[in-house]
């Protein structure tokens, strides 16, 4: 496994500290990780699971349950499409075939220039503005295959 | 000087509601006329946004669809004083698809500053918890249940007897949480409440709070919406900052504290039992029930669990009475519904109605058909569990008793419309790819069921020996609702077996 530099580690111990007095406080740490690094590395979960008195397979267990937590550094943008019903009847099947074309990748993967990584997401509650998309925490809705490119080529010009 | 709102809703700001407001500003600026803008949620005409309002002196005017490079020629169309444009809505209120609703619990949405506690007691707000206020806990469950509110979750449990159950407990420690795992494809409702009204939540599960004996409460937000994890918590802090929140809550005595913990991403903490193992910081795993999480939810100790919607529900009843609330429905099904008009689907969004409307008035009259002008083929109702319905059963009244007539159910209210080009061996086979995903893994016949379903469905569809495959998935689907613990893989297979039943050509076109 990694190990964390130890300023990382700091940083974990410190993120573990701001948390521990509030009931069951293992998600929002795993937020807080993740908030800091874009990703949980694997590093971090010896040392949660020894501040928070749990172990390393309890951690781990709860970080490999919830798709949000990623073990991988995302690329310089997350590009989420929504792939349930409501933005399947319009057309996100066929817009997940162009954006996976336009960036080269398939779904979960990130980019070798590593500018974006694509990942599926069931349903950002835009659902009457389908198809739907988030791109670093931005709404967007009615993606066409053309919308989706004018966004993505403002993404391969900003950090 | 005038005040323009401008949604703030997520969804508004996803067809550009941001730029518009921006746009607003600018030119306002550049002509020297003073504007205040006010980022209201969403009216849930989601068709017309991004929709601006004017505030005249008589009424609001509508604006929309509203795009940025329109603002110049609404200003000099002097639509801050309700001049006429081409995109004039005129009087909101007035808009047909708004003036035919009938809005309780979604009153403020859209209309009010979500931010504001003032803006919130002035159009009504707060009316319920001092009703409540002046009530024993046992009087404020009883008219919870006097006024027939069910789960608006999707379960349908009627609330006030979750509420008396957790009010009998006689543990010190009780909590209420808010089930924001709004998780259902084609349902927002939940979000618009969250964004737009916030402080009816807050409001909502401070009664709870104080009608059963529990000081702290959760709500459980998905993080997927990050809008709305910013607007509830602007909302709890400007409700401890008004002192309707914390140790004596409006001057009561009585102590409520509330924060928002976020989920990360799994559908099945939408489930009562596995919301709270998540909550407590544990993998969103089932909890098998008995025991009730009224008797031993959060931490082992009773707990209400309720949605958004049926918590925000509560200050009205509170305010108006249950015997006003329970006027509106029918039969068992008392009270408004927000139905969510979602997919492919002309006229999109939020429409609140008293329970009794049929699909056909919802889907033609109201919706307008489809937005790509086919004809429907099937409306999948109640996110991802739901059945699939067909255009032969249109005149079913949505309620819960009438749907459960034609083997479908009601669950969140989301309708998604799919036209004739929908292929329903693949909307099957998603049905099952969603549960293999979702699966929290604690059952067998959801666990397997899922992944099986999927791959029978795929030798379906690859013409391998149909019509042994497609008993075999009946098989499937049966033993996976009588056999798994909890809806997702009780009910996963509903929109399956529903495919099959109205749509089995589809099926047939390989077999």
């Amino acid at each position: 496994m990694e190990s964390l530099p130890s300023e990382q580690i700091a940083t974990v111990r410190h993120i573990v500290a701001q948390h521990r007095d509030r009931p069951g406080p293992l998600l929002e740490v795993l937020h807080a990780i993740q908030a800091a690094f874009g990703y949980v590395p694997a590093g971090a979960v010896p040392v949660v699971a020894e501040e928070l008195n749990l172990s390393r397979a309890e951690v781990h267990g709860v970080v490999t349950f919830y798709h949000f937590f990623r073990r991988t550094p995302p690329g310089a943008h997350t590009v989420s499409l929504c792939q349930a019903e409501s933005c399947q009847s319009m057309g996100a099947e066929t817009l997940a075939e162009h954006a996976q074309k336009r960036l080269g990748i398939e779904f979960h993967q990130t980019t070798v220039d590593g500018r974006f990584s694509l990942e599926p997401i069931y349903c950002l509650g835009n659902c009457a503005c389908s198809p739907a998309a988030m791109i670093d925490g931005r709404l967007y809705g009615r993606v066409t295959p053309e919308a989706f490119d004018a966004l993505i080529a403002q993404g391969s010009t900003t950090e | 000087m005038t005040t323009v709102y401008v949604p703030g809703d997520a969804g508004a700001l996803s067809v550009g509601a941001g730029e518009v407001a921006a746009a607003i500003s600018a030119e306002a600026k550049r002509r020297g006329v003073a504007v205040e803008l006010v980022r209201n949620g969403s009216r849930g005409a989601y068709f017309l946004e991004p929709l601006v309002e004017v505030q005249t002196a008589r009424e609001r005017c509508a604006y929309g669809p509203v795009r940025a490079a329109d603002v110049p020629s609404l200003f000099a169309a002097d639509f801050l004083n309700a001049g006429t444009h081409p995109l004039s809505l005129g009087l909101t209120e007035s808009i047909p698809w708004l003036k035919s609703q009938q809005r309780l619990t979604f009153e403020r949405v859209g209309v009010i500053d979500p931010a504001s506690v003032a803006d919130y007691v002035k159009h009504g707000g707060y009316r319920g918890l001092e009703r409540a206020l002046s009530l024993s806990g046992g009087e404020i469950v009883q008219a919870v249940t006097a006024s027939g509110l069910r789960g608006r979750g999707g379960a349908a449990f009627p609330t006030g007897i979750k509420w008396k159950t957790v009010l009998d407990q006689s543990t010190r420690t009780k909590y209420v949480t808010c089930n924001a795992d709004e998780g259902d494809s084609g349902t927002f409702s939940d979000r618009m409440v969250m964004e737009g009204d916030p402080l009816s939540l807050i409001e909502g599960m401070t009664i709870a709070g104080i009608a059963v004996g529990a000081t702290q409460g959760y709500i459980y937000l998905r993080a997927e919406y990050p809008h709305a994890h910013a607007a509830l918590k602007t909302a709890i802090a400007a409700a401890y900052q008004a002192r309707y929140l914390g140790a004596d809550v409006a001057g009561s005595g009585k102590r409520f504290d509330l924060e928002v913990r976020l989920g990360a991403g799994a559908y099945i903490c939408g489930e009562e039992t596995s919301m709270l193992e998540s909550l407590e910081g544990k993998r969103g795993e089932i909890r098998v029930r008995p025991p009730l999480p009224a008797i031993k939810g959060l931490f082992g100790q009773p707990t209400i669990v309720n949605n958004v919607v049926t918590l925000a529900s509560v200050p009205w009843v509170l305010a108006h009475g249950a015997e006003a609330y329970a006027n509106f429905g029918q039969g068992k099904s008392r009270g408004t519904l927000p139905i969510q008009l979602a997919g492919n689907i002309r006229r999109g969004g939020l429409v609140e109605r008293a329970f009794g409307l049929t699909l056909r008035e919802l889907l033609y009259d109201i919706g307008g058909g489809t937005a790509t002008g086919r004809p429907i083929r099937a409306v999948q109702v109640g996110g991802p569990l739901g059945a699939y319905i067909p255009t032969r059963d249109f005149d079913t009244a949505v309620d819960y008793e009438a749907l459960a007539g034609i083997g479908a159910m009601l669950g969140h209210g989301g309708i998604v419309v799919f036209d004739d080009t929908v292929d329903m061996a693949r909307m099957a086979r998603y049905a099952m790819e969603f549960c293999a995903i979702e699966s929290c893994g604690k059952c067998t016949p959801c666990r397997i069921g899922s992944t099986r379903g999927v791959e029978v469905i795929d030798r379906i569809l690859a013409g391998i020996d149909g019509e042994r495959n497609v008993r075999l998935l009946e098989e499937l689907c049966e033993t996976m609702v009588q056999g798994s613990l909890c809806g997702l893989g009780g009910m996963a297979p509903f929109p399956v077996q529903s495919a099959l039943k109205h749509f089995r050509e589809d099926f047939r076109a390989r077999v």
